[in-house]
């Protein structure tokens, strides 16, 4: 038996061709693997009284992913003692099946939801779990939140702290939990492409991505180039939008607000731009099965180039003013620092890992960019602090920025869509994982049918789950009151995250 | 310094003329829709992922509270038109239903509001749930684009300085105790303002076991905008409205 399927993106395979290990087995296989590679997947499906245990992992030198399986019962010996990369999956198996990681450092819920299969409807009240504290009469606690003093979304913090200093920052979400993949069981019906895309409103493109991806996978649909390419100018779009909203809002932290106010402005202006080619400045319902759904004229292409042109340039006149700008150049430094190989272990994906000097973009390892010569390897000599985070995003802001204009420029001829059925029959007793770099990094779809062709189970793992834990490490030793860049310089997801 | 200045006069003055004059949206975007009872069939009214159409003796509605503006009901048919009147806030949840009659701006609670809050609108705003779109649009109305600081209207850090709570999200199970704790600590009398399809009705997350069906449930409720998420010029055209401010919407 092989140890591994391999599999590629976007592929449908019988679930039986996954191999299947003893637990020991498959223990062995992920303690060797994942120190080297990302784990895309971690997740359990019910069958009976048992469980199968799907790992994926991604396999950059091949352009996939590789996939085994085990079988376990209510129990099993937990890996995250080895490999802290696994510790949020395992405390969600937890929660979702009740499944125990025996030994887990820090079992506690995650979403503070029901169980998935319906065995245990006791809701854990949200919130309330066993936290890390400290005791002495020189520490304190600070909590804080789910309800913040600014307009976001809903987390608890819990800071142990020395006088100023901060020891350990714990963090519990769930608050947002709304049933996403409880919902999208039994799919695809009317409502999954819309549950599917609103996990991150901020990543709807990246979101639908991956959904219809899919749908098109189980028809064998091939793109149109010309949709192929106005999905990829609207996913880097995406990144664009983010990406510059988040270095206004980390330069508004450090009060230095020339920055802040222009990148208000200018996030606006290619939001709108999204909003030209969807209708909706996030992009929603633009992604349809087969293409997209508005095709672009002539005209208004030549016309949202020039936009994309003037954006750019002043996009780039704000950046200027903040990276020449001593003070602010102070307080990014060395501040939030989290080392390359704290990335690794803890498993960080995207631009934060990348910021850490991890080279990891799905654009690269899944061999998918179009426009690979756009994408410089960010990754190097990256120093893990706030201005490395604030930093990548100016570069791969000018890299996105380059693709987009290219696409722009000359869109391939033909049609927007490929026609399509409209009820879809997925295959029977299948998997398939359908990933896209979406702007915070591996966002991952996995769907697994029923011998009718239905979802049994549609796993949605967002890049903040992986990176979440990044944002504790990062305030280790940290004053209390750099909490808000660095939390700034990831901007996780909640809704994401609590799904 | 210098540098700054110079950026300062290259970047030039970019607030938008909105709402002085028509705000600028997309050629593809989905406004008040008009309905025709006439043409709708049972297969668009069973396609609308958030069943936001209703059909009973010849006379048909659309729920602007469900509705997540998707468009698929006027895709393959002519029953629903979508315009692109963005004066889709109401002071009502019967206002939202739309039964092919075109809107009517309105502003019913203005006098009392004006009374209370002399034009101004301090607002705590409190994400129950739902995919943060409704929050990042509401914080885009701070920016230079938008300066809804003009119109006396802002966001605050705590619920004792506000008068309005802007509740975005189905409101989870989750968030519900924190959610009363916030409109606990606020002064009396204050308002209640529901934004985008899931704090209206519980949107796509209607009827689920995780959350509410939007924030009616649990609060009264004032000012209702629709979209998912509503345009940033949706948005600050029913606030407005409903501080009865003077620099309401243009002239047709």
């Amino acid at each position: 038996m092989n140890e591994f399927l391999f599999c590629t993106n976007h592929t449908f395979f019988a679930r039986q061709a996954v191999p299947l290990h003893d637990f020991p087995v498959f223990r062995s296989l992920l303690l060797r693997e994942v120190p080297n590679h990302e784990v895309a997947a971690f997740f359990a499906v019910p069958e009976q009284d048992e469980f199968f245990l799907y790992a994926a992992l991604l396999n950059p030198e091949k352009h996939g992913l590789d996939v085994c399986s085990t079988k376990v019962g209510k129990s099993y010996p937990a890996l995250t003692p080895e490999l802290p990369a696994l510790s949020w999956f395992e405390r969600e198996l937890f929660e979702q099946y009740r499944i125990e990681p025996i030994g887990h450092p820090r079992l506690k819920p995650l979403r503070f939801q029901s169980a998935l299969n319906g065995t245990d409807n006791q809701r854990p009240e949200a919130g309330a779990a066993q936290y890390f504290t400290m005791q002495g009469t020189s520490v304190h606690e600070v909590a804080v939140g789910p309800v913040h003093a600014g307009v976001i979304e809903l987390g608890h913090f819990r800071f142990q702290c020395m006088g100023e200093d901060v020891y350990s920052l714990e963090i519990e979400l769930g608050y947002q939990h709304r049933g996403i993949e409880k919902m999208l069981e039994h799919g695809p019906d009317k409502k999954s492409a819309f549950l599917a895309e609103t996990a991150a409103g901020d990543s709807s493109i990246a979101a639908s991505l991956c959904y219809h991806r899919i749908l098109e996978a189980a028809q064998d649909i091939r793109i149109p180039a010309r949709a192929q390419a106005l999905r990829q100018a609207a996913l880097e779009l995406e990144r664009i939008a983010n990406h510059i909203g988040d270095s206004g809002a980390l330069s508004g932290d450090v009060a230095f607000l020339p920055t802040a106010s222009y990148c208000g402005r200018i996030r606006g202006d290619f939001l709108n731009i999204t909003a030209e080619l969807s209708g909706n400045r996030f992009g929603r319902n633009y992604i349809a099965t087969g293409g997209v759904r508005y095709d672009v004229s002539d005209d208004t292409a030549g016309k949202l180039l020039a936009k994309v042109n003037a954006g750019e340039k002043e996009l780039m006149n704000a950046l200027d003013l903040m990276f020449d700008e001593p003070s602010v150049l102070d307080r990014f430094e060395n501040t939030g620092t989290v080392s390359e190989e704290t990335a690794r272990q803890i498993g960080m994906t995207g631009m934060a890992a990348r910021a850490s000097g991890l080279k990891r973009d799905l654009r690269i390892s899944l061999g998918s960019p179009e426009f690979p010569e756009h994408l410089r390897q960010c990754a190097s000599g990256r120093t893990g602090d706030v201005l490395a985070r604030a930093a990548i995003r100016r570069d791969e802001l000018e890299d996105s920025l380059a693709i987009v204009k290219k696409i722009l420029s000359a869109l391939p001829e033909g049609k927007c869509s490929e026609n399509h059925a409209d009820s879809v029959v997925l295959p029977a007793d299948s998997m398939i994982f359908s990933l896209e770099e979406a702007w915070r990094g591996m966002l991952v779809h996995a769907a697994v049918t029923d011998s009718n062709g239905k979802f049994l189970r549609y796993k949605i793992i967002d890049p903040s789950f992986h990176n979440w834990g990044g944002l504790e490490m990062a305030l280790r030793d940290q004053q209390i009151s750099d909490f808000p860049i660095c939390n700034k310089s990831f901007n996780l997801s909640y809704c994401g995250h609590d799904l | 310094m210098f540098k700054i200045l110079r950026a300062r006069l290259f970047q030039g003055y970019r607030t938008g003329k909105f709402p002085y004059a028509k705000p600028n949206l997309p050629a593809h975007f989905h406004g008040y829709p008009i309905l025709d009872a006439a043409k709708l069939t049972q297969e668009t009214i069973e396609n609308c992922p958030v069943d936001a159409i209703k059909l009973s003796g010849g006379s048909a509605t659309l729920d602007l509270g469900r509705c997540i503006f998707c468009g698929k009901c006027a895709e393959h048919s002519d029953a629903v038109l979508f315009t692109n009147e963005y004066r889709m806030g109401t002071m009502s949840r019967d206002g939202l239903i739309v039964n092919g009659i075109p809107s009517k701006a309105d502003s019913a609670k203005a006098e009392g509001i004006r009374r209370l809050c002399g034009r101004s609108l301090k607002i705590r705003q409190v994400s129950a749930g739902g995919c943060a779109a409704c929050e990042l649009d509401f914080n885009v109305l701070h920016t230079l684009a938008w300066d809804m600081g003009r119109f006396g209207i802002q966001a605050v850090a705590s619920p004792r300085h506000a008068d309005a709570l802007l509740v975005t999200g189905p409101v989870t199970k989750n968030m519900l105790t924190a959610l009363k704790k916030t409109y606990d600590a606020m002064p009396k009398p204050c308002f209640v303002i529901v934004s985008g399809a899931c704090a209206i009705s519980g949107g796509l997350y209607r009827d689920q076991a995780e959350t509410m069906n939007g924030v009616e449930s649990v609060l009264p409720v004032d000012c209702y905008v629709p979209g998912c998420p509503p345009h940033p010029a949706v948005l600050l055209d029913a606030l407005l409205r409903f501080i009865g401010s003077q620099a309401v919407a243009p002239k047709e």
